[in-house]
């Protein structure tokens, strides 16, 4: 039965991260991530490591993808423009790298005697001795996470909400206009527009007293 | 008989070459960031493996804190991508090359 799982979940991991490098429009391949993400959880329950896949499900197929796609929408979800440059001893020397990496690991893995898993206590992946873990012996690493992400979230303010280049316009007899004046005017204009539209309505309203 | 460490672990290599390819070869910078997330996850799902194999919960809150260092990540990339986007660049890694020798 675990075989088995492992198998599907397997198979669905690695083809699901196969479809995220292949796809040609993003949003597919953010889709595909999720259930890339989805089997990984699979295969930590399957490792008896309850905390970590809960954290996977909630924290990349929840938080982290709302963001991606967020971005995907905001950006366009456009395919990659075909240049003129043939990039074959980039794809070759890309292909070797993933290649050797695998067959380095898979080397590896044969002349070790990685067999038979420990035997666990059944709280082996649960929050609390996790919890407790990062509150006693890994408050450092704790610590640092949350300084990583405190200026993250600065990093990305900074960078989204940063000060656009002034863009200088100038008038229709050449006097420059200084920033914010023609959204301004834009303005008192609709306001005009607004009460003068309404000015016959509160009239006729009046008449009909 | 359930799957050994090495199982997940080949898994594992599949996942990371799966997506080192994918960020040497895709040149649309958020699918670059997609791959990244593989190439973590794929280094995730060895460590909670050595973990389970050795009986030690370490390799678990290993995992936990890769986790937040990949969100940290996304957010400066996702951030990268819409500050490029605001300045009316090119989505493309190989047109991106001002700061290349």
């Amino acid at each position: 039965m675990t075989t088995i799982v492992w198998f599907i979940a397997s198979v669905a991991a690695i083809a699901s991260a196969g479809a995220v490098v292949l796809q040609r429009n993003p949003f597919v391949s953010a889709i595909a991530l999720i259930g890339h993400f989805a089997a990984l959880a699979t295969l930590y329950l399957l490792l008896q490591s309850d905390f970590v896949a809960a954290a996977q499900v909630i924290v990349y197929a929840g938080a982290v993808m709302v963001m991606f796609l967020f971005v995907i929408a905001y950006v366009g979800p456009r395919g990659e423009v075909a240049t003129g440059r043939p990039r074959r001893a980039q794809t070759f020397f890309a292909l070797l790298a993933g290649a050797a990496i695998l067959v380095e690991v898979a080397f590896a893995i044969g002349r070790s005697s990685l067999d038979s898993a420990a035997s666990v206590h059944h709280d082996f992946g649960s929050p609390q001795a996790i919890g407790e873990l990062f509150f006693t012996r890994y408050i450092g690493a704790f610590e640092i996470v949350s300084l990583l992400l405190l200026v993250a979230a600065i990093a990305a303010v900074v960078l989204g909400a940063g000060p656009r280049p002034p863009r200088v316009r100038e008038d229709a007899d050449g006097a420059v206009i200084p920033a914010g004046e023609e959204r301004r005017r834009a303005s008192a204009a609709l306001i005009a527009s607004a009460t003068s539209a309404s000015a016959p309505a509160t009239g006729t309203g009046e008449g009909a007293s | 008989m359930t799957p050994g460490v090495g199982a997940y672990l080949i898994v594992s290599a599949l996942l990371f070459a799966i997506g080192l390819a994918g960020v040497l070869l895709r040149r649309n910078p958020l699918i670059v960031l997609l791959s990244l997330e593989v190439m973590l996850n794929s280094a995730n799902l060895s460590l909670v493996a050595f973990s389970r194999y050795v009986g030690g919960r370490d390799g678990q809150v290993f995992a936990l804190v890769v986790m937040g260092v990949a969100a940290a990540e996304v957010v400066v990339g996702l951030g990268l991508i819409v500050a490029l986007e605001r300045r009316r660049l090119v989505l493309d890694t190989e047109q991106l090359r001002s700061l290349s020798g």
